[in-house]
């Protein structure tokens, strides 16, 4: 691959080629670039899923008997509450923020993101609490060990007495972490509401752009409530204070309110873009526009509004009076409404299609088939006699692990490939993209399904031994995530060697419709530069031969145009 | 033309209609299999949670294999052809579709969730969960007596790691839970250091058991047999070792336990993790530092946690 096969504008631009002398240098510097940034983020976010992966399968090395003796009991709490914490505040939330910070503005025809520089502090903020976090395996004390909720009174107990802690050291990493996504919230949503290319209405928006926007007004809301909990926790600990320690007139109880109203609507922010990515996905790859586009951008905004006043079905067991109960599960049960829109909308868009069943639509296809599954277990358990049985056992973990590794990791895979020849200009290898998606999706259901049938007999999660009668099923589930560990091997071979010497990418491989289509693979630093493009119509024309910009032929195949 | 549209869809309506009507017995059958996934049931409760399980696992049976029949269908008959870069027919939408499926899992879920509120109610009339005590949870017994019930009434203290269990009126206490069948009990629940979990999987109930607050659960076992107490909010390094057996017996065999167990004199308890610290401190610890734990309680009765239960 020689350099003269790209277009001019991406060599003379300050964004990484492939190919090109030193361009994966930029990545490690402090770079204002969205496209940089996002590929930064994504990479960290993809070393942390490998380091919480592999605390899971030690994790599931233990529980493949029902004895404790693999790990210390002290270390497997450390691992369960490490794997949980880098799960989501080290991979999840980075991966989701790097698909925004290469989507958001090549979708909406921005050159860059609002504020560059915020864009690049919050980036550098994730590798600092990584570090953060990691490092306090060091300590004599070990890392944090109550779990990702870090209820107190059992977080702030402190054996060794030390001030600095694993629990001190989680609470502060958390606490960077809240103010690393509220720098990229704001700098996301002043984006998509003040530069989008002319024309681009709200509802020409395509729907990630929807979903990204209500998924970053929930971290605006939200965060705040938790980062302040977490700072108040961080008191308790280090100074003695007693908001939540009952002893001191604390209550332990008002800890779990602040965690929830952030960490539930938290689950939409991370599954509303994957949201989105379906609606792209099932849209481009079955040659349909999408059904009820208006009905589908609306309801994320009813999940938002809903997800704002759902958190105490986390705590139903707890000290919640009845009529708290009641009212916070028919909240949760009409979050199933917005819910069920989209999924019926999907079906609606690839029924009577022209499926390509590549990579990315496998993944979609698969994600989806989770999500409804955790969507019917979801019902259970906002159901409050069920959700007694069944809370804090691993019908929980079953359905929470459904929703993010079944739907969401599955959508965020699926957008990676789709987007992966747009973003490096190359391609792909299709038979490791389908031998990673089987591997994935076969080895999902093996681990997390069995959970359910675990958490209905009455298996509490958390829990380092059990009693014999749970032995069968958590060694399948073990074994499901064995499997689980192997199937991330084609996805590193892939997304590798496709950097390296994939075949190049051309300018729009999918045939799809949207911005960043028009612009060449991968894009220039500033995108569409001086000629940002007029949009003249809906973001999903599959069909209807109607142009998506002004002049839409001047931007496609560019990249023959200097040949 | 006319005629051929209107063929297609009677076929059509006879195929949706029959495989509509074989999730419907699939799903039937669904509800009646969920039984067989649960514990037994030991307890007044149990029957109620276990109905509105069986009709929710109906309910998810039908829309889960029919979205997936959809996915199926479509991923079966609607793939291009392998050089076919055609676009399909360009449907954007159909209002009266969208405001159905809008409508129809909106009155679905207000079903559910007028189906378990009154269930809700039911469970509160049983045993009421909400009376809960502030302050200092030794001196505030306010309504722990019980104002409507003549209940059994036992004092339940966690710890890190170990379940004690008083029987004030007879002057007992012991380390494993019995229970006279078919009477209300009355729990007055207290932790004396974190949050623990008070969890019957066989009576299907479960209580955060809040330090600084005492909290009453009340409840009325039904078949007698041994059960497994687990503590299901994480407390700490032994959290998985906090289990307890909970027995219960006819009101005969109940009494003569009572009785008997009222003359023994006070002896450590069980605590799993007590054993389990000393073995760790005897081998050198191999993890990281932990909270010590309690010592066992001293009690009447130990009993054992050590017999096969039955859920």
């Amino acid at each position: 691959m020689t350099l003269a096969s790209y277009d001019p504008r991406v060599l003379k631009s300050n964004a990484p080629v492939p190919g090109a002398p030193d361009n994966w240098k930029r990545f490690f510097s402090f770079n204002t670039d969205a496209k940089v940034i996002g590929i930064q983020y994504i990479t960290v976010a993809i070393f942390f899923l490998l380091i919480g992966g592999l605390l899971a399968m030690i994790m599931r090395g233990e529980l493949i008997t029902p004895e404790n003796d693999l790990v210390d009991r002290t270390v497997y709490n450390g691992l369960y509450t490490m794997h949980g914490t880098i799960m989501l505040f080290m991979f999840i939330f980075p991966v989701l923020n790097g698909l925004n910070n290469l989507l958001i503005p090549t979708m909406i025809g921005a050159p860059d993101m609002a504020f560059p520089r915020l864009n690049a502090v919050a980036f550098w903020l994730v590798p600092i609490f990584g570090v953060i976090l990691i490092s306090s395996f060091l300590l004599p004390g070990g890392p944090a060990n109550s779990g990702w909720w870090s209820y107190p009174p059992v977080s702030t107990q402190n054996p060794l007495g030390n001030l600095v802690s694993g629990e001190g050291m989680w609470l502060t990493a958390v606490a960077l972490s809240g103010v690393s996504s509220i720098m990229g919230a704001v700098n996301f949503v002043t984006t998509i509401i003040r530069m989008r290319a002319p024309g681009m209405t709200f509802f020409r928006m395509p729907i990630f752009i929807w979903t990204a926007w209500a998924a970053q007004s929930l971290q605006l809301i939200g965060l705040p409530a938790l980062t302040g909990g977490a700072i108040m926790l961080l008191f308790d600990l280090v100074v003695g204070t007693s908001f939540f320690q009952p002893e001191g007139g604390g209550d332990p109880v008002l800890y779990q309110h602040f965690f929830w109203f952030y960490s539930h609507p938290a689950v939409y922010v991370i599954i509303l873009p994957v949201f989105g990515i379906f609606s792209e996905l099932f849209s481009a790859h079955s040659r349909k526009p999408l059904f009820g586009y208006a009905f589908v951008a609306l309801a994320s905004f009813a999940i938002v509004f809903l997800g704002l006043i759902v958190w105490v079905h986390h705590f139903f067991p707890s000290g919640v009076p009845e009529w708290m109960r009641n009212l916070f599960m028919v909240t949760t049960m009409l979050i199933s409404v917005p819910t069920g829109v989209k999924v019926f909308a999907w079906l609606a868009t690839i029924w009577g299609g022209k499926l390509r069943l590549n990579t990315p639509m496998l993944f979609s296809l698969g994600g989806l088939f989770n999500f409804v599954f955790a969507g019917v277990t979801g019902i259970m358990l906002a159901t409050v006699p069920i959700d007694i049985h069944v809370n804090n056992t691993y019908f929980v973990v079953g359905h929470f692990h459904y929703v993010i590794y079944g739907a969401a990791v599955m959508g965020i895979y699926a957008a990676i490939y789709h987007w992966f020849p747009k973003f490096t200009g190359r391609m792909y290898y299709e038979g490791l993209g389908k031998l990673h998606f089987f591997l994935t999706f076969i080895g999902t259901n093996l681990n997390f399904f069995p959970m359910h049938p675990l958490g209905l007999m009455g298996m509490p999660r958390r829990v380092s031994s059990y009693d014999p009668e749970f032995t069968f099923w958590n060694v399948v589930a073990s074994l499901g995530s064995f499997l689980l560990g192997v199937s991330i091997i084609p996805f590193l071979i892939n997304m590798i060697s496709s950097w390296v010497r994939g075949p190049q990418a051309p300018q729009n491989p999918w045939n799809a419709i949207g911005l960043e289509w028009l612009l060449p693979s991968p894009p220039p630093a500033e995108n569409f530069e001086e000629n940002v493009p007029t949009v003249i119509s809906g973001p999903y024309g599959y069909g209807t031969g109607k142009p998506l910009v002004e002049n839409q032929s001047a931007y496609e195949n560019q990249s023959l145009l200097e040949a | 033309m006319n005629s051929s549209s209107t063929r297609i869809n009677y076929s059509a309506l006879a195929l949706v209609s029959t495989w509509t009507g074989v999730l419907v017995v699939f799903s039937f059958w669904m509800s009646r299999q969920a039984y067989h996934w649960l514990p037994v049931q030991a307890s007044t409760a149990a029957p109620l949670v276990d109905g509105l399980f069986s009709f929710e696992t109906a309910l998810a049976t039908f829309v889960f294999f029919g979205v997936i029949s959809v996915m199926a269908w479509v991923v079966i008959f609607n793939r291009a052809e392998k050089y076919d870069m055609s676009d399909a027919e360009p449907i954007e939408g159909n209002t009266r579709l969208e405001i159905i499926w809008t409508v129809i899992p909106a009155l679905i879920v207000f079903g559910i969730a007028f189906y378990s509120v009154r269930v809700n109610q039911k469970l509160a009339v049983l045993g009421p969960m909400e009376h809960i005590h502030r302050g200092d949870p030794i001196e505030e017994v306010g309504g722990f007596l019980g104002d409507r019930l003549p209940a059994e009434q036992v004092e339940v203290t966690a710890r890190q790691w170990s379940w004690q269990f008083n029987y004030p009126a007879a002057k007992v206490s012991s380390t494993e839970l019995h229970l006279p069948v078919d009477k209300p009990v009355t729990f007055r629940l207290v932790s004396e250091d974190v949050i623990h979990g008070f969890y019957v999987p066989a009576f299907r109930l479960k209580q955060d058991i809040i330090p600084g607050r005492a909290i009453n659960l009340n409840l009325t076992p039904t078949r007698e047999g041994r059960y497994r107490l687990r503590d299901s909010m994480y407390s700490g390094t032994w959290f998985s070792t906090n289990q307890a057996d909970v027995v219960v017996e006819s009101e005969a065999e109940y009494n003569s336990w009572l009785l008997q167990a009222a003359s023994q004199p006070l002896q450590p308890g069980l605590s799993d993790a007590v054993a389990e610290y000393k073995q760790r401190q005897a081998e050198g610890a191999r993890g990281w530092p932990t909270v010590v734990p309690a010592p066992a309680p001293m009690v009447n009765v130990p009993g054992s946690n050590q017999l096969p239960h039955n859920g």
